[in-house]
């Protein structure tokens, strides 16, 4: 019932249609405000009484650790897991995986699973694969219900419906809930308590029926076969313990390799994804415990993609992703863009390189995607588990680069940049050319459209191949009407 | 044919194969120790800060505080094994339904450990706290924390924690900001999160 991202179109026509969307930016720009300055204030804070680099540097030795010996730590976390009376799957990829929970669903002959918001689920298209076997799968966290409700897709990791406002939100939930399950409550105000109070009412008669549950896990411990599942609302807690079936879909990155190591990463994610200290509820299980919670325990460990990004040597960093989103909220490209633009469940810095690095470069929509950046290098500052987004995006686009060299048909970027170096290996052609800039210059300056800080004239959009989409949202500055060479030859260095 | 298993690790061996593992366990950076009677003023305070019911008292005022913290006529469950006795409460003997917690109105538990830096409580569903549904679907938790448990911070409380148990780590009142970043307390856990921290 929700959207897809299939077939979304590359990153600068998606992002153009955002960047229209006044609505959408004024949202966006006050949620991602808002978050920015409880993180930093908890920075800080750390920074003052403990270190917060050191604990980053902790966060990010543990990631590596946990896959340097990826194979050791999976056949491990396999062992003891199954020796907590949990059954172990393996996934090769999204299809899989999915079958592997529709068949779960079906042995229990299940209509219906509840689930816990999850990245790893949403990658796969679990709910999608689920009703095409007539199962409906719930989102049980506020925000997923409200995309869900509101047949939309998930524009952030943490706050999905952060494009969405309290009035839009209010609307969703007065035509929607009642088609599903328990209507809105008569006078519904659009208040967040309010809103918040329907979504409990709804849900919970869900909750106290669902015989199936579904989630992801934050972290999954190898030495113990531990999975750890972060979040705020509760409705974790909920599926991971009232109904008798649980099946956990997990990434192979997810692994951490013993006990104590979790500790460095359950400090850095809440002060890097909500800008708290802790958030409100944090559970863990080991498999099956009597007479406590599901008595059917299933975990699905998953590549799709993730050995790809693993045999990358630049890109495996991404693999150290704890899927915070503290990226998007410093980016600035992000903050006006939104998720949508991205294409893909994970948008944003991380989702610029972790989308090519799981699927491979060669599609438009996706290698468009490491060109979705200024380079800032901000999402690499906040980044709790220090991963060189801007290092790895400069090494995806050479692999784009790469992928076009034996083309036919050259593109324009390749033409201008053969041109170039035509024109600066020799002296009498550069000269020949400066006299034209020069030229260009003194019209442009009588009839430049715009002005630019410090009184520079500048063209506006330029028409033709090429420079039409360069200008479309660049100032293109005026030439000087005298080049360096030419005035250091007419005056002699500047003495006469 | 190969399965999904051998498939998976014989990609991740090849994509490792320039990589050396690395066998030391990381080390996590630590508080400098503090005195006991202050981290527990720390603790209070931050469990505090997430707006929830923060009291301190005395063994000897325990039984009393507990049937204070408990609203007039209202339902009660208790674990048990529960550290204090609860006038009118029913002890959890693994039978109530999802349904009969709907019906209950407060839960009163015990804690294992209480990190102090992030005002954070830890439930290990041993007795005194029981099975993880009673401090989840009634709607006002009572949690006793002894000052004996309170730890400084994160890294002290794994340690002392056993992996083996479900641990639900509480901080606060269940919350949410998922709209307009606008933070409210209650939404499916228990809306009403009362510290009771004796010694």
């Amino acid at each position: 019932m929700s959207g897809t991202f299939v077939g979304m179109p590359a990153f600068p026509t998606a992002a153009k249609a955002a960047l229209g969307d006044t609505q959408l930016r004024h949202n966006l720009s006050h949620a991602t405000g808002v978050i920015r300055a409880k993180r930093s204030k908890l920075v800080a804070e750390v920074e003052e009484n403990l270190g917060w680099e050191d604990l980053r540097l902790a966060g990010a030795a543990v990631k590596d650790r946990a896959l340097r010996d990826l194979e050791t730590n999976l056949v491990l976390l396999e062992e003891r897991l199954s020796a907590a009376g949990a059954t172990v799957h393996w996934a090769r990829d999204a299809a899989e995986a999915n079958a592997i929970v529709v068949a779960v669903a079906k042995q229990h002959a299940a209509e219906e699973v509840v689930k816990v918001k999850s990245m790893v689920t949403q990658e796969i298209g679990l709910n999608e694969a689920l009703e095409a076997e007539g199962i409906s799968a719930w989102e049980t966290d506020l925000a997923e219900i409200i995309v869900q409700l509101g047949h939309d897709l998930p524009s952030h990791i943490l706050v999905p419906a952060i494009h969405r406002n309290r009035a839009e939100i209010r609307e969703i939930f007065i035509r929607e809930m009642g088609l599903v399950g328990k209507p809105a409550p008569e006078g519904l105000t659009d208040e967040p308590a309010a809103l918040a109070g329907a979504a409990r009412e709804h849900l919970r008669e869900k909750f106290l029926r669902a015989k199936v549950a579904v989630s992801g896990a934050n972290f999954a411990v190898a030495e113990t076969g531990t999975l750890v599942v972060v979040e705020s609302e509760g409705n974790g807690r909920m599926c991971l313990t009232l109904p008798d079936v649980l099946v956990s879909v997990v990434g192979i990155e997810k692994v951490v390799p013993s006990w104590t190591e979790l500790d460095p990463l359950l400090r850095l994610l809440p002060r890097s994804s909500t800008g708290e200290r802790m958030n409100p509820y944090t559970s863990t299980w080991t498999g099956v415990t009597p007479g406590d919670g599901p008595q059917e325990v299933h975990v699905v460990l998953l590549d799709n993609g993730r050995t790809n990004a693993l045999a990358d040597e630049v890109g495996r960093q991404a693999l150290r992703c704890i899927r915070c989103s503290a990226c998007l909220n410093v980016c600035p490209v992000y903050e006006r863009t939104g998720g949508h633009a991205y294409g893909s469940v994970y948008p944003g810095p991380i989702g610029a390189i972790l989308n090519p690095l799981l699927k491979g470069t060669g599609d438009a929509q996706t290698d468009s995607l490491p060109y979705a950046s200024s380079l800032c290098g901000a999402c690499f500052e906040a980044c709790p588990v220090r991963i060189d987004i801007p290092e790895v995006l400069v090494h995806l686009r050479s692999k784009v680069v790469d992928g076009h060299r034996d083309d036919t048909v050259s593109k324009l970027e390749a033409v201008a940049f053969k041109g170039a170096a035509y024109v600066l290996s020799d002296a009498k052609r550069l000269s020949l050319a400066e006299r034209g800039s020069g030229l260009a210059g003194r019209v442009l300056s009588r009839f430049g459209r715009t002005t630019l800080p410090g009184g520079r004239r500048a063209a506006g959009r330029i028409p033709g191949p090429g420079a039409a989409k360069w200008t479309s949202a660049r100032d293109l500055p005026a030439p000087p009407a005298e080049s360096f060479r030419a005035w250091w030859k007419r005056t002699d260095g500047g003495t006469k | 044919m190969t399965t999904a298993r051998d498939e998976i690790l014989g990609r991740v061996r090849r994509a490792l194969a320039d990589v050396e593992p690395d066998r030391e366990p990381v080390a996590s950076p630590r508080l400098a120790e503090r005195p006991h009677a202050e981290v527990v003023d720390l603790f209070a305070e931050r469990v505090e800060d997430y707006r929830a019911i923060v009291e301190r008292c005395t063994p000897a005022q325990l039984a009393r505080k507990v049937g204070a913290a408990v609203p007039k006529g209202a339902t009660v469950v208790v674990p048990a094994g529960l550290s204090v006795a609860v006038k009118g409460a029913t002890v959890d003997d693994g039978t109530l339904t999802s349904a009969d917690l709907d019906a209950i109105d407060v839960v009163v538990t015990d804690a294992r450990v209480g990190i102090a830096e992030t005002g954070t409580i830890v439930l290990d569903h041993t007795a005194g706290m029981g099975r993880r549904a009673i401090t989840l679907v009634p709607d006002r938790h009572v949690c006793i924390v002894r000052t004996d448990q309170v730890v400084a911070d994160v890294p002290d409380a794994v340690e002392l924690l056993d992996p083996a148990r479900p641990l639900t780590w509480i901080s606060g009142p269940s919350a949410t900001s998922d709209i307009e970043l606008d933070r409210v307390e209650g939404v499916h856990g228990p809306r009403t999160l009362h510290v009771i921290i004796v010694g």
